[in-house]
């Protein structure tokens, strides 16, 4: 194992962390500000990478397509905001999984209406194709590469919104106390619908650019947003600092696991049980994190937002 | 108006036969019942479900949401004496289970399309097809496997896609007396000792394509390679498929988790170890993924796997990624026969689209049931079984014999993915093996 081989995986740890992160923000946004479990945000995962691919194989530009992803997931949180989610907040968290869960079914076979059940076709801009070699001779792929840098402005676009608008100030008043907020003025409907949509875009461009390194097609969602919720519980949930950090920890372990357990097992059985076995246990990984943190900070990494 | 349907009514016209006023048009659920008097003593009534395209989709989602809702298509029951040779001829009813919602639905969809294709030209009225959907889910197959067997009472089952479901579905049916023709999920198990005297498999054995892969790695000159397949039961006999012919080193045995998106840990491995072959078995989307991750990892290390990563439906969302990727298959678009070049314009004129192996295997399994039926009522349940087993038809693959365990015995060949104007598609490049049959016939009792 050469140390090239390590920085190269870090690297895949964070681009899988990052785009964690994504979709992480928008659950955690949701769930702190309108106290909701909303089950559905693979689906508009899914919704921002079916309308890319829409757009880029009709227009032929990816770019086109990219915006299109993220303002479809968008326009289709917004919507869903205003027609359904919206009866839910006064209800309990078995009312909301209920109705999301549903979301989920009407989103995935309406999808599959529109699209077809065939996976969809949906590649990098030519621009971003092909390797770069980085300082150190780590060979990358260009768009991993680029994940990594978009995910990361997004973060900080998303920290400084939060923490330096009036839109922000009005999100994290929203979290605190949102009877308050709305005796001063601030019309909360309006607020909810704009997190709401928020955090569907940003699902939207997860989704659009990870259908175009993996495959598009109708439930490609789920398994991501498995992963989602156990970031913002590790994260602690509400908390978009939470989501970030534990992004990045779950990226990283979970790659790193896959990489590095068969090879230790490798140390002391043989060749094909170590695989195996590392390979089962990599896949556990993540929740073994999660069950750990849980011991230690029930409420998680920075889980002091009451939840 | 379904085109199916002016085929049908156009000949019986051509036939001679004086087309009836009563004409009783009924449409239950997109499905469309019509029941005409040619002949006083002629009664010709016919349920075809409209199974193009849109309709297919939109009843394909209904079944996924809706309480199992069948499609059902009767092509027609004939009974009086004007058609003596067609009335004497027995009828047969034909259950089919496979994914038409979820992941895995363009398997199925493929596989009942090309079996629904060789029925609608066989024009038999004594077949009825009744279809269902699994939703890859072994205990829903269970219950539609019940319920076809009690209430539909079906002579025939097939249709299962996935070897987990055939594992939970075959062994009771055939202990029941039903017979079970596989159209693709063939796990060793049923090859070996659970194989049964009414259990065929039309396809393969799930090893053979792996096999074959490795048969091809030896005469490429290849001395190295590394393997990756996710893990459970299917990766797992994949890999040892293809290590059973493989001569050379192997670099490593990766397995991955089931339903993995993204291989990028996996390729940094692979790029650093040196193997001069890879070998991959990642069905379904998860092979999407991996080819297109692996074509911008900028690796170069020749690639190769079994068909199923490279059939018609998936090559066109790999893109580009799949040029001149080697892969096994014991079926090809321009394999060179009579029957195949008929099946793959047919397929394309019905449906089109251009057909996938899974397609080619539903169309082979109807027409394996039909030659069948042309000998033995199926009644006479030995009289069929061993009409089925002189697989007396046109097969698409072109030779085509079962082993004494009710395996294909059949050439697997090598493929190349290569560009046809705007469309993805393959190419055969050679004979990987020749009248391959199975690693279990040993195991089997029969």
């Amino acid at each position: 194992m050469s140390a090239i081989l390590f920085a190269e995986q870090i690297l895949n740890g964070l681009q899988l962390g990052v785009m964690l992160f994504l979709m992480a923000a928008g659950l955690t946004l949701v769930f702190g500000v309108m106290g909701l479990i909303n089950l559905a945000h693979g689906s508009l995962y899914m919704i921002g990478a079916f309308a890319c691919a829409g757009v880029a194989t009709a227009t032929g530009s990816f770019w086109l397509g990219l915006l299109s992803g993220l303002a479809a997931a968008a326009a289709a949180g917004a919507i869903v905001e205003i027609t359904v989610i919206r009866r839910l907040y006064r209800r309990d968290h078995l009312d909301q999984v209920l109705a999301t869960f549903a979301l989920i079914l009407v989103f995935s076979e309406g999808t599959r209406w529109i699209f077809g059940s065939f996976p969809l076709y949906l590649n990098p801009p030519e621009l971003l194709l092909g390797t770069v070699v980085l300082p150190g001779g780590i060979e990358y792929p260009k768009f991993r590469l680029a994940i990594i840098v978009a995910g990361l402005a997004v973060a900080a676009g998303l920290f400084w919104l939060i923490g330096r608008t009036t839109l922000g100030i009005r999100i994290r008043a929203g979290e605190c106390d949102r009877e308050m907020i709305a005796a001063l003025g601030v019309n909360i409907g309006i607020l909810y619908t704009l997190v709401f949509a928020l955090g569907a875009g940003l699902a939207g461009l997860a989704g659009a650019m990870v259908g175009s390194i993996q495959s598009v097609q109708v439930g490609m969602g789920e398994p991501v947003l498995i992963l989602a919720f156990v970031v913002i519980v590790i994260g602690g949930i509400g908390s978009v600092e939470g989501a970030f950090v534990a992004s990045i920890l779950v990226g990283l372990a979970d790659t790193l696991g896959r990489f590095l357990f068969p090879v230790l097992f490798g140390a002391f059985m043989d060749a094909s049980s170590a695989t195996s076995i590392g390979s089962a246990l990599a896949s556990m990984l993540i929740y073994l994190l999660m069950a750990v943190v849980l011991v230690f900070r029930p409420r998680g990494l920075f889980g002091n937002v009451g939840a | 108006m379904e085109p199916a349907l002016d085929c049908f009514i156009c000949r019986n016209s051509t036939a001679g036969q004086p087309q009836s006023a009563a004409l009783a048009v009924a449409a239950p659920q997109g499905g469309l019942s019509i029941s005409h008097n040619v002949f006083p003593n002629v009664r010709i009534s016919a349920m075809l479900a409209v199974e193009r395209h849109f309709s297919a989709r939109l009843l394909s989602q209904l079944n996924g949401i809706g309480d199992m809702k069948k499609i059902a298509l009767v092509l027609a029951t004939i009974t009086g004496l004007a058609f003596p040779a067609i009335a004497a001829a027995n009828s047969l009813k034909v259950g089919m289970i496979t994914t038409l919602s979820g992941g895995g639905a363009s398997l199925g969809i493929d596989v009942r399309d090309g079996f629904m294709l060789a029925v609608m030209q066989a024009n038999d009225p004594g077949i009825e097809v009744v279809v269902d959907d699994d939703q890859r889910k072994p205990d829903i197959a269970v219950q539609i496997a019940d319920k076809m067997i009690q209430s539909d009472k079906v002579d025939v089952l097939t249709g299962i896609i996935w070897s987990n479901l055939a594992l939970a579905v075959v062994p009771s049916a055939v202990q029941q007396g039903k017979f079970y023709l596989s159209p693709n999920a063939g796990p060793s198990a049923l090859a070996g000792e659970l194989c049964h005297e009414n259990y065929f498999n039309v396809a393969w054995q799930n090893d053979n394509l792996h096999e074959a892969a490795g048969a091809y790695a030896n005469s490429a000159g290849y001395s190295n390679s590394y393997l990756v397949a996710p893990n459970y039961p299917a990766g797992i006999d994949a890999l040892n498929g293809y290590k059973r012919f493989f001569e050379g080193e192997i670099a490593n045995s990766h397995y991955t988790k089931l339903g993995q998106d993204d291989y990028a840990a996996e390729l940094a491995v692979i790029r650093a170890s040196g193997a001069d072959s890879v070998f991959f078995f990642l069905p379904g989307g998860m092979g999407i993924a991996f080819l297109k991750q692996y074509a911008q990892s900028g690796i170069d290390i020749p690639l190769l796997g079994p068909a199923f990563s490279f059939d018609q439906g998936i090559l066109q969302a790999v893109g580009d990624a799949a040029l001149g990727v080697i892969n096994t298959s014991q079926w090809s678009k321009d394999l060179d026969n009579e029957a195949n070049a008929a099946f793959v314009e047919a397929f394309q004129a019905e449906y089109g689209r251009l057909p996938s192996l899974y397609a080619s295997q539903g169309y082979d399994t109807a027409n394996l049931l039909i030659s069948a039926m042309a000998k033995a009522e199926v009644s006479d349940a030995d009289a069929f079984r061993a009409a089925l087993r002189e697989a007396e038809f046109d097969s698409v693959r072109g030779s085509f014999a079962f082993d004494t365990n009710q395996h294909p015995v059949q050439d697997i060949y090598v493929r190349e993915v290569v560009r046809e104007g705007e469309v993805l598609t393959n190419r055969i490049v050679g004979l990987a093996m020749e009248d391959r049959s199975n690693a279990y016939v040993g195991d089997c009792s029969m």
